[in-house]
């Protein structure tokens, strides 16, 4: 492949979804109508079109195209693939609830292919000033997005704190790349990782630097104790939104992870792994012990998100391929379950209708008790229950800490989840033993909505019962 | 003659299923028809198999039937192992199995869980034919826990009564603590053989002689003599032995028929049979066997003692039960492990018969089982009288009956060994001769002779049993009698073969065979020698006291009150395992419960752990006060504590 053709290639799905997210902002401008349905199919077909460049021009070999600043491996596929996948899910979550709520659909989309488009340029960052565009053009979609529900008080609250915070974490990531560029004289992700490896007298400085880009990932992650923007923002961000930035962005931030501190910083691994064991037992311990003390769900959920952050950790620290592999499977498929239980709480909403306190999920079996069996499928997977995918993706990450001699932590994360169980159990509790509450129903929402949450429990089931195929992909992308 | 042999497995336990499972659907006739016809197949196949062995000359047959699991290297099976001893066990089991399920029909008649009793009998055949049949010690156990099961639900029969729910749990107990020994000494095997299969293990086992093992610093125990005691433990379990036997008299409450099935001829006979098969272990080890002896001379002759102060019909016969195991197991101490499988063999048909002649007498007294009750039933019940005579007279050895040869080899085989134990074995052998004729014509002459001293309604009632009842009845008196003489090609003759290993250290099955010239000559030697007067003291002397001088009982009972109260509360073992063991137990258990368990476990672990984690939960929470500078302060002390992690503790 010569350099010219792969510097068209190599970048394409990021062109065509570039391309179509613009065309979708000017059809958008053109519609009449307010549901604005040709916004929302041609976002969806967009991407589709996207996924399918990706799959098209998915190469054998890792490519580097583009002076060196952008690179196309079996990794960035798969989490590009996923990750338009779960945007193009919460589209079909999202779409009537926005309606509902007032909240112009044609922003949400337009928006949300660009944090889309920011993220795969994010996972297919090789130097630092790609990495840092990727992952500024996503979050600025995201501020944008939380704040869409301009009425709502909330909404405006958590999209300011998130702006403050985010632009906190975006200086001191910064502030990291500076030192290193200093240091190495390089922004060339490959590079930067054998200079630091050569030169051993850089220590002090890269430690520096690592600590700051450190910071930076756990913010984005939401790891303790950069996790305080996580409930607020989930909470007051409108649930097609919190839905949204539930489960992409998790994928992003993986590939983040891994082009920062393992391609980077590689040589570094005894010191960034140590601070991934401290915000790793922080951000399980934490977690699931507020997540016990809450009554909204979406605040249950965020404490719980900040929870199996601690466990993708875990298998990022442990370092080896293996570790990295299993920490991917629990990005993929936690981002799968966090999309299903967010849907749930769609699928219950209506106009007027938030259903995100947990007693509005009381008695749910009485009710609809096809919905309350995948709620439980999600809900035992989240806590690790054997055979859904949640268990798999917990024992792949605790055997790749115990194969690096970490048996305490994977104790410590045994623990800890063991305390998480109560508060899924808790709303499998409400569902089945409790008398229903209110006006519980799934009316509010389309057939659509039905039937990809049906299709998303079952994935989650599916998953777990093979998860062999997903499984190898992921360690595979290492191999 | 592989199907044939799959066949005799699972013919009953097919009858088993058909009246166990599909009771509900199926009548009584039917249920009990399948049972039989099922444990009448295992027999007649067995008669094959054992035609198959002796007449064609078949060698021992050795197979796998199908590979259950395989780990570590050990192969777990399913498989046969069919020789001589195997062969002779199971037409004897499935013989009085037949006998006691086709009694049944007479005796359960009126019993609503009549289907379910057959289901459990065949389901016991079942069991007991695996057992035997084993080619390894993964499929003994199987079997030998399943007896045990059966022998539970059968014990507790009629679960409504106390008493009979008490026995079962009282034997399931016992048991288990000597199925722990077995355990153990099959986990022993496995640890030093590598195998769970007989002919591996046989084979491997001169390698092992010399091996040994130190349990406390400085002791060397040979770890084959710890296999075989082990071994043996659980052998006293399952057939009775001191001090494992106090759950054998209390499983009376069963049924009758079971009593003579289970806890008579077949089940109470496996740890004597587990020996016999065990034989090339046992013979490397003298310190085994003696305790073997011991053990069993201690049982042949106290537990004796205990069937003269009895007064229920069937407890009597089960105290016997207790005294002729301990025979047998002597017999093995003595390595005259063929003489104990023809004892056990004799001591099946006849105590089968006493048990099932005792159940007739108990039928027609309207099941009242206290012999002071009882008296006179001669001139009403001669079937059953007859019967009895010929099992009273073959349990004590009178010469010419089959417990005379198997119970003269025996003392003769003890007389023989040089192991340390032997000359006590041989006195309590002997002298358990005269207390055998003593408690057995007791009870004879005490239910059918003399003044009848039931109730008037009784006695009007009183006539001889169906014939259900008493053709079994003669069908088990005539091997009672003729079985005796099979004693030449049994234990002289190459009968055995390879079946039954005996070094030349043991010889005492030598100098049997080099003083035996014919069963005829030993009935003329028996009628001049001790055992023979033995016997014959303790006949005229039960003849005398409870005949001629009743008074005389009573006499003996004030003069020698703590003698008598010893034997009334059965030496202390019940109330010893009632008070300190169960009690114990039961004291510990409330101290862990009420201490470990409700205080500990559940108010500070289960409880405390969850407070602990609710308490935490809403402290922690109250950092999220939702101000905006609280979080960047948050993020700032996170990026300090890393730094100083990075640049001062590494």
């Amino acid at each position: 492949m010569s350099s010219e053709l792969s510097d068209v290639l190599v970048p394409l799905p990021e062109i065509v979804l570039a391309g179509l997210a613009s065309l979708v902002l000017i059809v958008d401008v053109f519609q009449r109508s307010r549901q604005r349905p040709a916004t929302y199919y041609l976002a969806q077909l967009s991407l589709l079109a996207t996924m399918v460049t990706v799959w098209a021009t998915a190469p054998d070999q890792p490519v580097v195209a583009l002076h060196g600043t952008y690179i196309a491996d079996t990794m960035a596929v798969v989490l590009k693939l996923f990750l338009l996948l779960m945007v193009l899910g919460v589209f079909v979550y999202g779409r009537r609830y926005l309606d509902q709520r007032g909240v112009a659909p044609g922003e949400f989309h337009v928006l949300g292919l660009f944090g889309a488009l920011g993220m795969m340029i994010l996972v297919s960052a090789h130097s630092f000033l790609t990495l840092y565009l990727g992952l500024e053009l996503m979050a600025l979609s995201i501020y944008a997005m939380v704040a869409l529900h301009r009425d709502s008080r909330a909404a405006s609250e958590a999209a300011m704190k998130y702006f403050v915070l985010g632009a906190l974490a975006s200086g001191m990531l910064l502030y990291g790349i500076s030192i290193l560029y200093g240091a190495t004289g390089s922004l060339d992700i490959a590079t930067v990782g054998a200079r630091i490896g050569d030169q051993a007298q850089l220590g002090v400085p890269v430690a520096f630097a690592l600590t700051f880009i450190v910071v930076g990932l756990a913010f984005k992650f939401g790891a303790v104790p950069f996790h305080m923007w996580v409930p607020d923002i989930y909470d007051g961000a409108p649930t097609a939104v919190t839905l949204y930035l539930g489960s992409a962005p998790k994928i992003a931030a993986f590939g983040m992870a891994i082009r920062l501190l393992a391609d980077a910083m590689g040589s570094s691994l005894a010191d960034w792994s140590g601070m991934l064991v401290i915000l790793s037992v922080l951000s399980m311990g934490l977690g699931n012990l507020v997540a016990i003390a809450q009554t909204n769900i979406k605040r249950m959920l965020a404490y719980s998100t900040i929870s199996h952050v601690g466990f993708i950790f875990l298998g990022i620290l442990a370092g080896t391929a293996e570790g990295y592999g299993s920490a991917m499977f629990y990005a993929l498929t936690y981002a799968l379950m966090s999309l299903g239980s967010f849907g749930m709480i769609i699928l219950l909403s209506r106009r007027g209708f938030e259903a995100d306190r947990l007693d509005d999920f009381k008695g749910l079996n009485a009710r609809h008790p096809w919905f309350a069996a995948m709620m439980l499928i999600l809900m035992f997977s989240l806590a690790g229950v054997p055979p859904l995918v949640g268990f798999y993706a917990k024992l792949a990450v605790l055997q790749a800490v115990v194969h690096v001699g970490q048996v305490w932590l994977a104790a410590v994360a045994v623990l800890f989840s063991v305390i998480g169980a109560f508060y899924y159990l808790r709303v499998v509790k409400l569902m089945y033993f409790d008398a229903p509450e209110g006006e519980v129903g799934v009316a509010g929402q389309g057939l659509d909505v039905r039937v990809l949450l049906s299709l998303n429990a079952l994935a989650v089931l599916g998953l777990g019962l093979f998860p062999g195929a997903l499984l190898g992909w992921c360690m595979a992308a290492f191999g | 003659m592989h199907y044939i042999y799959l066949a005799i497995v699972l013919a009953p336990l097919a009858g088993a299923v058909v009246a166990g499972l599909f009771g509900r659907w199926v009548s009584r006739s039917v249920a009990h028809s399948v049972a039989i016809g099922g444990v009448a197949v295992s027999f007649l196949l067995s008669l094959v198999a054992l035609k198959h062995s002796l007449v064609d000359g078949a060698p021992a047959f050795n197979g796998t039937v199908y590979t259950w699991m395989v780990a570590g290297g050990v192969h777990f099976e399913i498989g046969f192992l069919i020789d001589r001893l195997s062969v002779l066990m199971m037409t004897v089991v499935s013989f009085v199995s037949l006998m006691v399920h086709i009694y049944t029909i007479g005796y359960m008649h009126d019993d609503p869980g009549y289907k379910r009793f057959f289901s459990y009998i065949a389901l016991f055949t079942f069991s007991m034919l695996m057992l035997v049949m084993s080619n390894n010690f993964l499929q003994l156990f199987f079997g030998w826990e399943a007896v045990g099961l059966v022998s539970y639900l059968l014990i507790g029969f009629w679960y409504t009564r106390p008493t009979a729910t008490f026995a079962a749990l009282k034997a399931f107990l016992v048991n288990r603590v000597g199925d722990f020994g077995f355990m153990l000494g099959i986990a022993a095997i496995l640890m030093y053989f590598h195998s769970l299969d007989y002919a591996d293990v046989f084979a491997a086992a001169d390698r092992m002689s010399g091996l040994q093992l130190e349990i406390f610093a400085g002791h060397g125990w040979s770890v084959l003599t710890l296999i075989c005691i082990l071994l043996f433990v659980g052998a006293m379990g399952k057939s009775a032995q001191v001090p494992l036997h106090v759950w054998l008299p209390d499983s009376m409450e069963g049924p009758t028929p079971i009593s003579a099935l289970i806890h008579a001829a077949t089940m109470v006979t496996a740890g004597i049979f587990m020996v016999a098969r065990m034989s090339p272990l046992y013979e490397l080890s003298d310190t085994a066997l003696s305790f073997v002896m011991v053990i069993g001379a201690i049982t042949a002759f106290f537990m004796g003692l205990l069937g003269l102060v009895q007064n229920d019909i069937k407890r009597v016969i089960a105290y016997s039960t207790l005294s002729q195991l301990g025979y047998m197991t002597v017999a093995l101490g003595a390595s005259a492990y063929s003489v104990a499988i023809f004892h056990l063999m004799t001591h099946a048909f006849f105590k089968a018969l006493l048990f099932l002649a005792a159940g007739s007498v108990i039928i027609a007294m309207h099941h009242e089982q206290d012999m002071r009750k009882m008296g006179g039933l001669k001139k009403y019940m001669p079937v059953t009288y007859w019967t009895s005579l010929i099992g009273s007279l073959a349990l004590i050895g009178f010469p010419g009956f089959s417990g005379f040869f198997s119970k003269d080899s025996i003392i003769e085989a003890v007389a023989a060994s040089h192991l340390p134990g032997a000359g006590f074995a041989y006195w309590s052998v002997l002298l358990g001769v005269f207390v055998t004729a003593l408690y057995s014509f007791r009870l004879f002459f005490l239910v059918f002779h003399g003044e009848g001293r039931m109730d008037a309604h009784t006695r009007a009632h009183l006539r001889e049993s169906p014939a259900v009842v008493t053709v079994p009845l003669v069908l088990l008196a005539i091997p009672s009698v003729v079985a005796g003489y099979l004693i030449g090609p049994l234990l002289y003759g190459e009968y055995f073969g390879d079946a039954i290993h005996i070094t030349a250290a043991h010889p005492a099955m030598e100098r049997l065979a080099e003083e035996f010239d014919g069963p005829w000559a030993m009935i003329v030697h028996g009628l001049t020698a001790t055992p023979f007067l033995l016997a014959m003291a303790g006949l005229f002397t039960a003849w005398y006291v409870y005949m001629r001088r009743p008074a005389l009982a009573d006499l003996a009972r004030r003069r020698a009150g703590w003698l008598y109260g010893l034997l009334v509360n059965k030496y202390g073992f019940d109330d010893f395992n009632q008070i300190v063991l169960a009690g114990g137990a039961r004291g510990i258990g409330r101290l862990l419960w009420r201490v470990g368990d409700a205080v500990l476990i559940d108010g500070l672990v289960v409880n405390g752990s969850a407070r602990v984690v609710g308490w935490m939960a809403t402290v922690v929470r109250r950092v999220q006060t939702g101000y905006l500078y609280h979080y960047a302060f948050a993020m700032i002390v996170g990026l300090l504590l890393l730094m100083t992690w990075v640049v001062f503790l590494r």
